[in-house]
Parts: structure tokens; C-alpha cells; sequence
């Protein structure tokens, strides 16, 4: 019987098999960040061990790290503490880091990629549950804790039992306006916030193949978000055409090894899957969250659902406190609710595609009385492309805040939070209660929908703007 | 990690059951960048209490910690290991503990002997009756020593097999990785050198 891409991946990096036990596996690039790293780091000092591998190592800032005035001292006492433990570990222990105020700084999932270090076939870890992202290359990547940290920063292995593999085959095309985001949020509320739980889940089919890079990063990023170990997508000419010639790619007699290699990665014919769900990309339309977690989403067409609209107890109670949470009534169309704030930014929808089309939909009109729109660059490389192409320039036309690269609003770990009680239209991943801050209410959406809701301060896509001639 | 062999330290009575990890070390003093200092917050709810058991100067040096039922359940947080270990305790004797707190102990080198519940009432009759009084753990024979004369406690105690393993090897997780360096090395010298790296020679 063949085997499955996340096998053959699997297999090529098992130091260590033995019956019963679970495999200790070599990780090809550990990425690393201020929040998880400080006591894996202490734990190697305590303990007199040293990183085995530095040169495998990347650290950046971005958790925690302010948009705005990144040239002053952190004002936060504790996120200062974690920024400076990180630059003195990385320094004691050789790890080279980008900091803030560095041309490289950005999100660890988008600075990964931009510098070419994530490529197919790879191992990836990081203290951190989006690493799933990484698996847009047909890498196998997912997010640890802070011992298994310490363990890889010591081993460069990690100790992991064989996961299952799940397909997930999305047939046919996108329609126009359409965007990998929706995609994923109409999966995630097709299996729930556990269907994935265990399982390594290569996306495939026609849509997923048509997606650009960005698009593919878009949907492994919300793996996690439906309980997957890991997302993956076999890589192709669009991922070699992505990587070649960014600063870390192969070159030369390398490259043409490697594409040789990247090309055996894909799932045998005769390969099997522990699990399959298959979905029609042309019946997918824009795609919002109402809930609290990522599976509780409807199309933007759609009304808030009703406890009632649920068979199961749990989910009639889970609904019931959602609506609470969120201030909503059942029945409201979800176009007719109103946004305070909108957020473009983080390792789902902080790329450089990302801007642009949230500039070429804002291009030409002003963002709502009332609401703010803040574009968050997800690293300093995507903030300076953006300017070079005068994205920058539209943003603040339209009276948005162009910022600094991190994570900002999208965890609010830095000053950039929801009052209580404020409603976002969010292109990150989680809408958890207080995840952009203590009682804000948060509604995924696609970056499409984001910029839309901008212009109009309620659910919208961009088939709802007025064109911007005719306003005037 | 210190091989566990063998433990005698004074004893220290908590007479509580469900001690969750919350009420080991409450969320707030998380925020250290450390792996040390967190016995600030052990106990921090209590410890304002000055009858608490641990505000006793007898007791102030205490390792061997002597808790009712279900110790360690709640939120995963390795902390509460650690705030035990900064603290100075070796080892925590408990009729049941939550798995994932046994789990972080077994890793961390804190010693979970799980004992029957009439071992724990004795022991604490014991230790408050004889403040400062010692408590011995031996790993080897999984045996637990208190008093002496006719009204002495000795005991088993229950500890599976790879954690008493562990203990007595002295080995975390990475200490037992280490031990396959040679796989880790043969495997490196087969990577390929397109394979991309963050640092160039
Ligand atoms: S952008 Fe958000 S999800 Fe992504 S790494 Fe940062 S905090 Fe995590």
C-alpha cells in the first residue's frame, strides 16, 4: 500500500523506532518567540545544557510587541520582561533573533516563510498553536509547549506518537470573492471545533490546488481552530515558484535536488486516510462568525441561528451563551450588525495579498463614522512592500491606522485590545470570549468582508459598497 | 535532574482534599521568565491565613508535603510542580493525585507517592501531634517511615514503574533523549545539504 504525504514526511525524519514506544523525531527548523521560550531557555541553564542546534533555530518578537511607537521602550512591564529575556537568552545561547525595529522582525509564521526557511518535506515546531500554518509547504508543522521547547532546543527531537491522517478534498472553484478564509470557517463549522482532534489533515482537491501560497497558509493556519495536530498541502509549481529565490531557498545544483525531492511528496494513489470529508468549493459563499469559538459561523447572508435551530442539549446551551456573550439576538440579519472595530492583521491575513486586497476595496472611500479600521502588517517586510506599493497611502485616506508589524489585536496581548463590550470584525483566528480583550466580542471574517465592513461599520462584503464613483 | 534514592525530611500536614493547581499557585504569579522563585506564590491564598500550617516555624522547612485526595487537579500548569520544588518540597504523599499533576511531577523529579488514605490520617496525626517531626520516603523499596516505637508508620506507597525508573535514574525527558545521542547524530550526518538552515558557517 503507498503512503500518505504526512507519512512519507513522517518517515523521513524518524531518529528513533522502537515497538510500543512512540517515535523520536527530528525537527528541521524551530521557531521561537518571546512568550513560550523563557523557561524552556531557564531550564537549559539549570540544567547546564546548551541548544544543539542553533543554526536550525530562529527566534522574533511579536506576541507582545507594541504597533505603534516600537522605537520607545516597552511600556508593559511584563511584556518588556519576556522581550528582554528573550534577547539575552538568544545571545547566551546563539540563536539568531529578530527584534524589533530589524527589517526580518514580524509574526514567526509569516517571517518563516518570507525568508524561505519553510519548505516542503520539513519538520517544523514552535511554541505556539498556529505553527500549523507552516504546513501550506507540505511541511509537517505544529505547535508545542514550553517543555517540549526546552526539549527540542536540547535535542533538535521530539518524542511524538504517530498521528492518523485525515483528507480533506474541496472539489471545484471558489466563486469570485471568495477566499481561502471562508473556506476554512465553513469547514471548521462543518465539523465542529473537534473534528479534527488526532489527526494530521491534508487538504487537497481542485480549489485548494488553485489557492495562491497566502491562500494555502490561510487555511493550515486554522487547522488548529478544528483540533487538528497539523494541516498540509502537497507542494506543487505554485509552492517551488513561492520559495525560489527568497533569502534561504536553495540555490543551483541544491535547488534542483530539492524540487526533485519536493516532488515525490504527494500521497500515493493507492495511499489511505484514516478519515476523508470531502466539500463543494462552488457552493461556498462569504463566511462570518457569531459565536465564540470558530465552528459557530454562518454565511454573511445568513440571520444569527437560534438555540432552538440545535438538536443537541450542549449545543442549544453552548449557542444560548454564546448570544449572550456576543450581545446578539436570534434572528438578526448578520449584515444589519454593527462593528466598532475592524481588524486586518495576523498570521491568517496579515500578508502582503491580505493588504492588498483590503486596499483595493477601500481604495476610494472613508471608513464608517464610528468604526476604526486597523491594518496590522504581520512583518516589517510585508509593512515596507505595502508602502512601496503605496497600499499605506489608501489605508490612511480612508482614515484607518496603519501600523506597526505582531500579532496586536489578534490576541491583545499588547496594548491593542477591545474596550468591553466592543464588537470586531476580526481576520484572525479565534473569537474566544475576551481573546481581543476582557469582554470584546469578536467576529471572524475574511479579509474581503474586514474591509467592506470598514467602509460600511456592519457585516458586508464588497458587493454591498455603493462604487466610490457613484458616491461622490 | 537529581537521582531520587532515598528522602528523610520534616513533614508538613495539609489537611485538605481537592487541592487544585489554581490553589497551588494562582494565575497571577505566572508571569515569571524563570523556572525558580515561584514558591512566592505556593499556597499564596492560604499563606495569608497565619494559622496555615506553612506559617508554622516547625513546619517552615518542611519537604515532605502530607495532602488529602485529589491533589493537583485543575489547569495543567507545570508551574504548580515547580512552586512545590522552589519551595523545597521533594516529594507530595496524597491518597489520589490528578494524572497530568502526576504526570509534570514524574518529569520535573518531584516525587507522587500515592498512599492509602488511612496512612495519610496517620501521618497527619502524627506530624501535628509531633510538630517538625520527619518523614522518610524510600523510592527503592517504595516505602514510607514515620515515628518510631511501637506507634511507628510504615508503609507502601504505589508509583508506577517508568516514573520510579526515572526517579531513581536521576533522568528527565531530555537526559533519556540524550541517552540515544548516537541516533540523533547518524541521523544528522544523512540530512541533505540543501535542507535550509537559519546560520551559515
Ligand atoms: S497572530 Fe495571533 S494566532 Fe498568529 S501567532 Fe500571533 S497571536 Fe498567535
Amino acid at each position: 500500500m503507498g503512503k500518505t504525504l504526512a507519512e512519507k514526511v513522517w518517515d523521513e525524519h524518524v531518529v528513533r523506532s522502537a515497538p510500543g514506544e512512540p517515535d523520536l523525531l527530528f525537527i528541521d527548523l524551530h521557531l521561537i518567540h518571546e512568550v513560550t521560550s523563557p523557561q524552556a531557555f531557564d531550564g537549559l541553564r539549570l540544567a547546564g545544557r546548551r541548544v544543539r542546534r542553533p543554526d536550525l533555530t530562529l527566534a522574533t518578537e511579536d506576541h507582545n510587541v507594541p504597533t505603534v511607537d516600537w522605537d520607545k521602550p516597552i511600556a508593559d512591564p511584563v511584556s518588556k520582561t519576556q522581550v528582554d529575556t528573550l534577547r539575552k537568552n538568544a545571545a547566551e545561547f546563539g540563536v539568531r533573533l529578530h527584534p524589533l525595529g530589524d527589517v526580518e522582525q514580524g509574526i514567526v509564521h509569516v517571517v518563516g516563510p518570507q525568508l524561505g526557511l519553510t519548505q516542503p518535506g520539513m519538520t517544523i515546531v514552535c511554541g505556539d498553536s498556529h505553527t500549523s500554518t507552516h504546513g501550506a509547504f507540505g511541511a509537517i508543522a505544529f505547535g508545542i509547549g514550553t517543555s517540549e521547547v526546552e526539549h527540542v532546543l536540547a535535542t533538535q527531537t521530539l518524542t511524538q506518537a504517530k498521528p492518523r491522517t485525515m483528507a480533506v478534498t474541496v472539489n471545484g472553484s471558489l466563486p469570485e470573492g471568495v477566499t481561502a478564509k471562508d473556506l476554512v470557517l465553513t469547514l471548521i463549522a462543518h465539523t465542529g471545533t473537534g473534528g479534527g482532534q488526532g489527526y494530521i489533515v491534508e487538504y487537497r482537491g481542485q480549489a485548494i490546488e488553485e489557492l495562491s501560497m497566502e491562500g494555502r497558509m490561510t487555511v493550515c493556519n486554522m487547522s488548529i481552530e478544528w483540533g487538528a495536530k497539523a494541516g498540509m498541502i502537497a507542494p506543487d509549481q505554485t509552492t517551488f515558484d513561492y520559495i525560489q529565490g527568497k533569502p534561504e531557498a536553495p540555490t543551483g545544483a541544491d535547488w534542483d535536488a530539492a524540487v526533485e525531492h519536493w516532488r515525490s511528496l504527494r500521497t500515493d494513489d493507492d495511499a489511505e486516510f484514516d478519515a476523508e470529508i470531502v466539500l463543494d468549493a462552488a457552493e461556498m459563499t462569504p463566511f462570518v462568525t457569531w459565536g465564540t469559538n470558530p465552528g459557530q459561523g454562518v454565511p454573511l447572508g445568513a440571520t444569527v441561528p437560534s438555540p432552538e435551530d440545535f438538536d443537541d442539549e450542549t449545543d442549544k446551551i453552548a449557542t444560548e451563551k454564546a448570544l449572550e456573550y456576543m450581545g446578539l439576538e436570534a434572528g438578526t440579519p448578520m449584515r444589519d450588525i454593527k462593528v466598532d472595530t475592524v481588524f486586518v492583521g495576523s498570521c491568517t491575513n496579515g500578508r502582503i495579498e491580505d493588504l492588498r486586497l483590503a486596499a483595493e476595496i477601500i481604495e476610494g472611500h472613508t471608513v464608517a463614522e464610528g468604526t476604526r479600521l486597523l491594518v496590522v502588517p504581520g512583518s516589517v517586510r510585508v509593512r515596507l512592500q505595502a508602502q512601496e506599493e503605496g497600499l499605506d497611502k489608501i489605508f490612511i485616506a480612508a482614515g484607518a491606522e496603519w501600523r506597526g508589524a505582531g500579532c496586536s489585536m489578534c490576541l491583545g496581548m499588547n496594548p491593542d485590545q477591545l474596550a468591553p463590550q466592543e464588537r470586531s470584525a476580526s481576520t484572525s483566528n479565534r473569537n474566544f470570549e475576551g481573546r481581543q480583550g476582557k469582554g470584546g466580542r469578536t467576529h471572524l471574517v475574511s479579509v474581503p468582508v474586514a474591509a467592506a465592513t470598514a467602509v460600511r461599520g456592519t457585516l458586508s462584503s464588497p458587493a454591498d459598497l455603493v462604487p466610490a464613483l457613484q458616491e461622490a | 535532574m537529581e537521582p531520587f534514592t532515598t528522602h528523610t525530611g520534616v513533614g508538613v500536614p495539609l489537611r485538605r482534599s481537592n487541592v487544585d493547581t489554581d490553589q497551588i499557585i494562582p494565575a497571577v504569579y505566572l508571569k515569571r521568565v524563570t523556572r525558580t522563585g515561584f514558591e512566592d506564590g505556593l499556597f499564596a491564598a492560604w499563606r495569608g491565613d497565619e494559622s496555615f500550617v506553612l506559617n508554622k516555624p516547625e513546619y517552615a522547612a518542611g519537604t515532605v508535603l502530607v495532602a488529602g485526595p485529589d491533589f493537583g487537579t485543575g489547569s495543567s500548569r507545570e508551574h504548580a510542580v515547580w512552586a512545590l520544588q522552589n519551595y523545597g518540597f521533594k516529594v507530595v504523599i496524597s491518597p489520589r493525585f490528578a494524572d497530568i499533576f502526576r504526570g509534570n511531577s514524574g518529569k520535573a523529579g518531584l516525587l507522587a507517592a500515592q498512599v492509602d488514605e488511612k496512612v495519610v490520617q496517620r501521618l497527619w496525626d502524627h506530624l501535628e501531634e509531633h510538630p517538625g517531626a520527619t518523614v522518610t520516603v524510600d523510592l527503592e523499596s517504595r516505602t514510607v517511615r514515620a515515628g518510631e516505637g511501637p506507634g511507628a508508620i510504615e508503609d507502601s506507597f504505589d508509583i508506577d514503574d517508568y516514573t520510579r525508573w526515572r526517579l531513581l535514574e536521576g533522568l528527565d525527558d531530555i537526559g533519556i533523549t540524550l541517552g540515544h545521542e548516537a541516533d540523533i547524530a547518524a541521523y544528522e550526518a544523512t540530512r541533505p545539504s540543501w535542507k535550509p538552515a537559519t546560520q551559515h558557517a
